[in-house]
């Protein structure tokens, strides 16, 4: 049995606001959210700037007792898919809660909940730490939260791929859908990872830009971390139709691969291949892609990878590809990267218009694609893939399609 | 202040630190080698220039270590970065 799977929910808290309607008109408007990092000293670090939801606070979403067990990447995920499940208009019944998955993705877990229980041992030299640092920090604790929120029995999981948790979360449930393995699935990613102890690992690593990031530019100087979540409801087309749901888009195909090759340097070859596969499984010719929601990290690196992976792909039809990166807007959220990135592609497939590369400032040609820079773009574009490309040569692609 | 570093003494130290850390012998990183030649990738460079702010107690901007490429570039990254602390330390406050 293979169903078609069609996209009936999405939510989404990010640098933008709170909910998907905030990220997708910053995005449809081209602003990039990156703003001065709030969350930890100022000059503590060689990177001024993130992109950080802005005055986000857990009494708006939850009661003093429960934001106190969910670190703020759970809580991310949480409110993520309180949105999504809402807009789909799914009550969930017993016997559905049974046949329910809920995939997510994440990188870092609690890594502001880890930080405060370091600093309380090594720093103020208290010699225990909070009972409910485990629980808090644990990397399947978002997943295990909107387990509860809808009382959700079925396979619940995470995924840590790092950049590409959710891109391999959101195809996993994908597969479990279209298979007929879960009737339903909330699949997305979240992530929280603005915290001084993880951010001085980034810094020391070289790859955070000190100002802004302009993927595809010659002068791009690095990524910039962003936070956030988004969500995804997905469940078979016929049932979406059957009930009356708005559809949002479907999702076509997946694929994935492997680089065996370096721990942080990316590898064309890799990349290409998880495209192909996608390709593949959606059973679309590279011809019928209209947009690439790309990686797009702004490092150096990537770009210069991606594009040349994207021209191997492409071929000629590379020339026409519209290949566009949203993280110079939403920052790279790493395990709610790609879950973002599926917003921006089911939102611009919607609307008939390309979210651009924000902050580009002058072309290289070693990322020689149309990166629609700095202008949204109106076009009809039917299909479209999301890609992910982690830390250790992970690769994951997702394809879209529009559905009316 | 301390007496500034010779220029023998900055290239021994700087040596020593790539051959610790990237785990080679001493006597095989020398003045005129590329990076390449070294076998020092993307990831090596970032670990060395770590090693290289701790052992100086400076701190080397990423812009900088960007274009660096061989054993030569890099002790004359590090002189120039001594010779502006040292200046620092002597400005009046």
């Amino acid at each position: 049995m293979m169903r078609r799977v069609a996209v009936t929910g999405i939510g989404a808290i990010s640098a933008f606001g709170e909910t998907y309607a905030d990220l997708w008109n910053g995005l449809a408007a081209g602003q990039s959210a990156i703003r001065k990092l709030t969350l930890v000293p100022e000059g503590a670090l060689r990177f001024p700037n993130a992109a950080e939801v802005p005055g986000y606070d857990p009494s708006r979403h939850f009661e003093d007792k429960e934001a106190q067990l969910l670190d703020r990447f759970a809580q991310f995920a949480a409110v993520a898919a309180r949105e999504a499940v809402r807009a789909s208009g799914i009550q969930f019944s017993l016997e559905l809660k049974e046949r329910t998955a809920i995939v997510l993705g994440a990188s870092g877990g609690g890594k502001s909940t880890e930080d405060e229980g370091f600093h309380t041992l090594y720093a103020l030299q208290q010699p225990r730490v909070s009972p409910l640092t485990i629980a808090r920090a644990m990397g399947n604790a978002g997943a295990s939260r909107v387990s509860f929120e809808f009382g959700i029995t079925g396979p619940v999981f995470t995924i840590s791929t790092a950049c590409s948790s959710a891109n391999h979360a959101i195809g996993q449930a994908f597969r479990m859908v279209r298979s007929g393995e879960a009737e339903v699935a909330i699949a997305g990613g979240s992530e929280a990872p603005l915290s001084m102890g993880f951010l001085k690992a980034w810094e020391a690593m070289r790859v955070v830009s000190p100002d802004t990031c302009r993927p595809f530019s010659r002068d791009r100087r690095g990524l910039i971390l962003g936070e956030g979540a988004a969500v995804l409801v997905l469940e078979p087309l016929d049932r979406a139709r059957a009930r009356g749901a708005a559809i949002l888009g479907e999702i076509a195909g997946f694929g994935m691969s492997s680089d065996a090759h370096h721990i942080t340097q990316p590898s064309a070859q890799g990349a290409a291949r998880a495209m192909r596969a996608a390709l593949a499984d959606a059973q679309l010719p590279p011809g019928e892609i209209g947009y690439v929601n790309a990686h797009g990290t702004g490092t150096q690196a990537n770009d210069a990878t991606e594009t040349e992976a994207i021209r191997a792909v492409f071929g000629s039809h590379a020339g026409r590809l519209l290949a566009s990166s949203t993280k110079s807007m939403h920052g790279h959220a790493l395990g709610a990267a790609g879950a973002l990135e599926a917003a921006a592609t089911l939102g611009a497939l919607r609307a008939g218009l390309i979210p651009p590369t924000a902050n580009f400032t002058c072309p290289d040609p070693a990322c020689d694609l149309d990166v629609v820079p700095n202008t949204p773009r109106a076009a009809e574009i039917e299909s479209a893939i999301s890609n992910s490309f982690a830390f250790g040569g992970l690769n994951a692609v997702v394809v879209f399609r529009r559905l009316s | 202040m301390s007496a500034e570093l010779t220029s023998q003494d900055l290239i021994s130290r700087v040596t020593g630190v790539i051959a610790k850390t990237q785990k080679i012998p001493p006597e095989s990183v020398t003045i005129g080698k590329t990076f390449e030649e070294l076998k020092i990738d993307s990831l090596d460079g970032i670990n060395i220039l770590f090693a290289l702010e701790g052992e100086f107690d400076i701190d080397i901007p990423d812009d900088a270590a960007r274009q660096i490429r061989t054993v030569r570039e890099m002790v004359e990254g590090i002189e120039k970065l001594l010779a502006a602390k040292a200046q620092a330390a002597r400005a009046p406050e």
